[in-house]
């Protein structure tokens, strides 16, 4: 199974994300340049972390308008596994393939620190292996990344089950004291209305080895294996 | 051009003396863009004038050694045919002019010297000092640390290099002159690595990075002078720095790198386009003509002395192949860079400035590297030492020890530094083993089995009360901190900051300060590969304590056996590595609890000191060591504290060994059991049925070591030959440990 990590300018996450793909499950994994038009035959496509076009302007807002991003909303629109990390969360939100925004954190610095984050559907390509209520321990770091929309889109998210992931403590408990950026109703990650385009602030590609400190990460990449070799087998036996 | 009077000298940081050197190196007066640029080269910051001679003296060859000292960093082999580069640089008297964006460029500035090697930076560290955050200067000094810490993050984060450690002091010493020192490491491979030299006559210079404005002119020269009331007028010497441009800057050069089209490269630091166009030359034993004409500019109407003297950040000079050129420029666009064509290597050793054609500065290199002046400055033990190295304990109260460790782990330079690491991206690349805050940095190496430690240490109050002491003091600490995490120490960077060497005062602790360093790296086997001497550390006259810092580098040959600072479980045993004898001079518990910088440091028998470093890492190779942290500020109690933090509350209950106080006090004796900071001692924790192992590790190693205690309950219960000293909930003394620095910062506190 392939996994493409595309790699925009000031991209820094990109080799975090193909080590999880390539070395720690052993899948393969390419690198796409931002200004290339082929997803190289990708089965799961990847936007890592990091600060890319350095954050200027807005967050995401650059990257948006590379030539790879025709490629990716196409492979979205068919139904691929999409996984924005971060910056590439902040990226699908800017391109439209993901509603809302990203604030600034709300004490504006900069956290890094392991976060309690917990599953809320299981639905997802990238969530099919967790279970509802299971609580992750992955790291955060960002700056911008108090998750905003408007009332409607939030209630229509909600309504869709289409947040997944939320900030909790360490039982699991939605609180305002395990919300570390401020975003609305503790929201860490959410999905598109076809639920196969994921995008959430926390890192799971740093919590993929327990000599990082976590691998609680790698959940999410063992569903969308799964997932995809389901999904190989189904439509070869449709063939 | 201008007669050159004494105001225009004085403007350049130039002594009379020093014109005639260079109209003699000449054989002519120099043009005004001629003078400039030898004002740069011959400044304290890039000639190290005042202590080259000194500096000879460190050791830097050893069998690791891949590269000393006179590159951009110095390598040593790590094995598996990798070289870990690395190297520490001050960027103090920007950073106190502009506090974000000095320390941020100061980072940028570091990171170009790694990756201009060949190597793939993957960690930073920093060693910061700054005035107390209460008291008169205290708003400003807590706006001098926001900004730093901000501009750290600014850059470290953006360019995807984690932060995975370092140290931070405050003291009023350093309320007018903070210091910010930024150490870098990367990995290459160990027969690539890229050097600054430029040869081969009639191949291209490039130019590569962001365009050259009037920002920094003169900074390498600001840094080579005191501060004064009006230094805020400095700061158009400061620079801003861009991370985004930097990271294109670093992809694209590793890139480069990958081909055999590259000669040479160096990064534009200190002294911009000036210092990398004459020592690529000099290192190349050729030299360099360009036009600075073709000099990518962000301004209009730069003159040639602007754009030569310019330290504007982001930019990178390049000798390549003849004929190579396509390939080359094609790299560079790949990442929207674009490459500037601005001259070529020439065969006559001279450094040649023309601007649209006409020669406008034409220098031997040898004039600028080699003529530089070089002094032997005098030296004179200062007069205040006498005073404080003596300690008088009649007049003085022993505080009650459970309030006295409170008052030691809610002192900020003690307190939990989560305030600041947790806003530097400490685990981008996931190689950060042991989390920041946890020991020693730690990051894995991919590829390999192996792991490298690193530590950054110094102690200014010591080195103020002994400067030789204290330097090799920080040598050990730095060293054993990277021992606890189960590291051999294979090579060391220092920073040395001083204030002005033309006190005779000052420069006797520099060269005092040097020695020590050279001694303690000998003993334990730790060769320096490079650094930075940043002098001139003063302001109003009043200088900062004499302020050696060390980078220590240490490799774990298996990854999986590294050992963090924090107790692991319950019902585990405690052993005290080391002997104590209760040294309070010059101490945290002195300096905290009584307002005291007294004392003599404690006394470094470098043997035992070894003895402990290799003790440390057998124990970790054979996994018998559960954790293990350095014993030093604070002592034994604040040490036992810091193991039972950030985990989950499991205290302890051990039995200090009692010490005969040499100062015959006897009512300090429980003191000194508790707080002293003798050196040569680490705390480490280990199953009850690894213990046997561990004692016979040592006992063949020769350290002692006492079991002092077990791990477990939730209270920190020390007590003295059975008379219980402390009885504390872990809870109590993690909370003033862990808020002593938010604290400050409330106001924008989540």
């Amino acid at each position: 199974m392939k996994f493409t990590i595309v790699v925009f300018p000031g991209s820094n996450c990109d080799h975090d994300a193909y080590h999880a793909a390539k070395h720690v499950l052993g899948q393969e994994a390419e690198f796409a340049w931002h200004k290339e038009t082929s997803l190289k035959g990708a089965d799961v496509v990847v936007l890592p972390g990091g600060f890319s076009h350095g954050d200027y302007l807005r967050t995401g807002a650059i990257a948006r308008f590379s030539p790879i991003m025709n490629a990716v909303a196409a492979f979205a629109a068919a139904g691929g596994p999409v996984l924005g990390i971060c910056n590439g969360f902040q990226i699908l939100c800017e391109a439209g393939l993901l509603p809302g925004a990203m604030l600034r954190n709300r004490d504006l610095k900069f956290h890094c620190e392991h976060v309690g984050v917990r599953v809320e559907q299981t639905d997802t390509p990238f969530t099919s292996l967790a279970t509802r209520g299971q609580v992750l321990h992955i790291p955060i770091a960002h700056g911008e990344g108090n998750y905003f929309a408007d009332p409607e889109v939030i209630a229509d998210l909600e309504a869709s089950r289409r947040v997944i992931f939320r900030y909790c403590d360490a039982d699991g408990q939605i609180t305002d004291a395990a919300n570390p950026n401020g975003s609305v109703k503790n929201i860490a990650g959410i999905c598109s209305a076809a639920r196969n385009v994921v995008g959430l602030m926390p890192h799971p590609e740093r919590a993929c080895e327990s000599m990082l400190g976590s691998a609680d990460g790698l959940v999410l990449f063992e569903s969308v294996l799964s997932q995809v070799a389901a999904d190989g087998r189904m439509s070869t036996a449709a063939s | 051009m201008s007669p050159v009077d004494a105001a225009l000298l004085e403007r350049h940081g130039l002594t009379p003396d020093e014109y005639d050197r260079i109209v003699k190196s000449l054989g002519r007066e120099p043009t005004l863009t001629e003078l400039g640029i030898f004002s740069v080269m011959w400044s304290e910051h890039c000639s190290y004038k005042s202590s080259r001679i000194h500096l000879k003296k460190l050791p830097t060859d050893g069998p690791r050694v891949l590269q000393g000292p006179g590159e951009n960093a110095g390598a040593v082999d790590i094995g598996d045919g990798l070289a870990a580069v690395f190297k520490i640089e001050s960027h103090n008297h920007p950073s106190f002019i502009e506090p974000y964006q000095g320390a941020a460029t100061g980072v940028g500035g570091i990171i170009r010297d790694i990756f201009t090697m060949g190597a793939r930076p993957i960690a930073l560290m920093n060693s910061l000092r700054f005035g107390e955050m209460d008291g008169p200067d205290g708003p400003r000094t807590r706006r001098i640390v926001e900004g730093v810490v901000a501009g750290i993050a600014g850059y470290g984060n953006s360019i995807g290099i984690p932060t995975v450690g370092g140290e931070i002091v405050f003291d009023d010493r350093y309320a007018s002159n903070p210091l910010v020192n930024v150490f870098c490491l990367g990995i290459a491979a160990a027969d690539a690595l890229v050097l600054g030299r430029a040869s081969g006559i009639g191949n291209p210079v490039y130019y590569v990075g962001s365009k050259t404005g009037r920002d920094g002119i003169h900074g390498a020269t600001m840094a080579s002078a005191e501060f004064d009331d009006k230094s805020a007028e400095k700061r158009p010497a400061v620079q801003v720095g861009d991370p985004f441009m930097e990271k294109l800057l670093l992809e694209a050069c590793l890139e480069l790198m990958k081909t055999d089209a590259l000669i040479g490269v160096q990064d534009m630091g200190a002294a911009g386009l000036t210092c990398s166009t004459c020592e690529m030359g000099s290192r190349g034993g050729a030299g360099i003509e360009i036009d600075v004409m073709h000099v990518p500019q962000r301004e209009t109407g730069m003159t040639p002395y602007e754009i030569m003297l310019s330290e504007s950040q982001e930019r990178m000079l390049l000798a390549v192949k003849k004929g190579r050129e396509a390939e080359v420029e094609r790299i560079f666009e790949k990442w929207d860079l674009h490459a500037a064509h601005i001259g070529e290597v020439t065969s006559d050793g001279m450094m040649r400035v023309k601007d649209h054609g006409n020669t406008v500065a034409e220098i031997p290199n040898t004039a600028l590297v080699d003529a530089a002046p070089i002094y032997d400055r005098p030296t004179t033990r200062p007069a205040y030492l006498d005073e404080v190295q003596h300690l008088d304990w009649s007049a003085l109260n022993p505080a009650l020890p459970s309030d006295a460790l409170l008052s030691l782990l809610g002192s900020p330079t003690i307190a939990s530094k989560r305030w600041v690491y947790r806003q530097y991206d400490h685990m981008v690349r996931t190689n950060t083993i042991v989390l920041a805050g946890m020991g020693a940095g730690v990051v894995r190496v991919k590829g390999t089995n192996r792991a490298l430690a690193m530590s950054v240490d110094g102690n200014g109050r010591y080195c103020y009360l002994d400067p030789r002491r204290g330097a090799m003091l920080a040598v050990a600490e730095a060293s054993r901190n990277v021992a606890c995490a189960g590291a051999t120490p294979i090579g060391g960077t220092n920073c040395l900051n001083f204030g002005n060497p033309e006190r005779p005062e000052i420069m006797w602790q520099l060269v005092q300060s040097i020695e020590g360093i050279a001694e303690a790296c000998r003993a334990l086997n730790v060769p320096i590969t490079g650094g930075n001497v940043s002098l001139y550390n003063e302001t109003n006259g009043e200088a900062i304590y004499p302020t050696p810092v060390l980078g220590v580098v240490g490799v774990l040959d298996d990854a999986a056996k590294v050992v963090a600072r924090a107790f692991r479980g319950e019902g585990d045993d405690i052993v005290l590595l080391g002997d104590g004898i209760g040294e309070l001079g010059g101490s945290e518990y002195l300096k905290v609890v009584h307002r005291l910088v007294r004392g003599r440091p404690p006394e470094l028998e470098l043997d035992r000191e070894r003895r402990l470093i290799d003790l440390l890492v057998r124990a970790a190779r054979a996994g018998v060591v559960r954790s293990a942290h350095d014993c030093s500020d604070g002592g034994v109690a604040v040490t036992l504290a810091e193991c039972a933090f950030d985990t989950g509350g499991i205290g302890c209950e051990v039995d200090v060994p009692m010490v005969a106080n040499k100062t015959g006090a006897q009512s300090f004796d429980g003191v000194g059991a508790l707080f002293g900071e003798s050196a040569s001692r680490a705390i480490v924790s280990v199953r009850a049925a690894d213990r046997p192992a561990l004692m016979e590790l040592a006992a063949s190693g020769g350290v002692p070591a006492n079991l002092i205690g077990k791990t477990g309950g939730s209270r920190l219960v020390l007590r003295i030959g059975g008379r219980t000293a402390i009885d504390l909930p872990v809870e109590t003394a993690e909370r003033a440990w862990a808020t002593a620095i938010s604290r400050y910062f409330k106001r924008s506190a989540a």
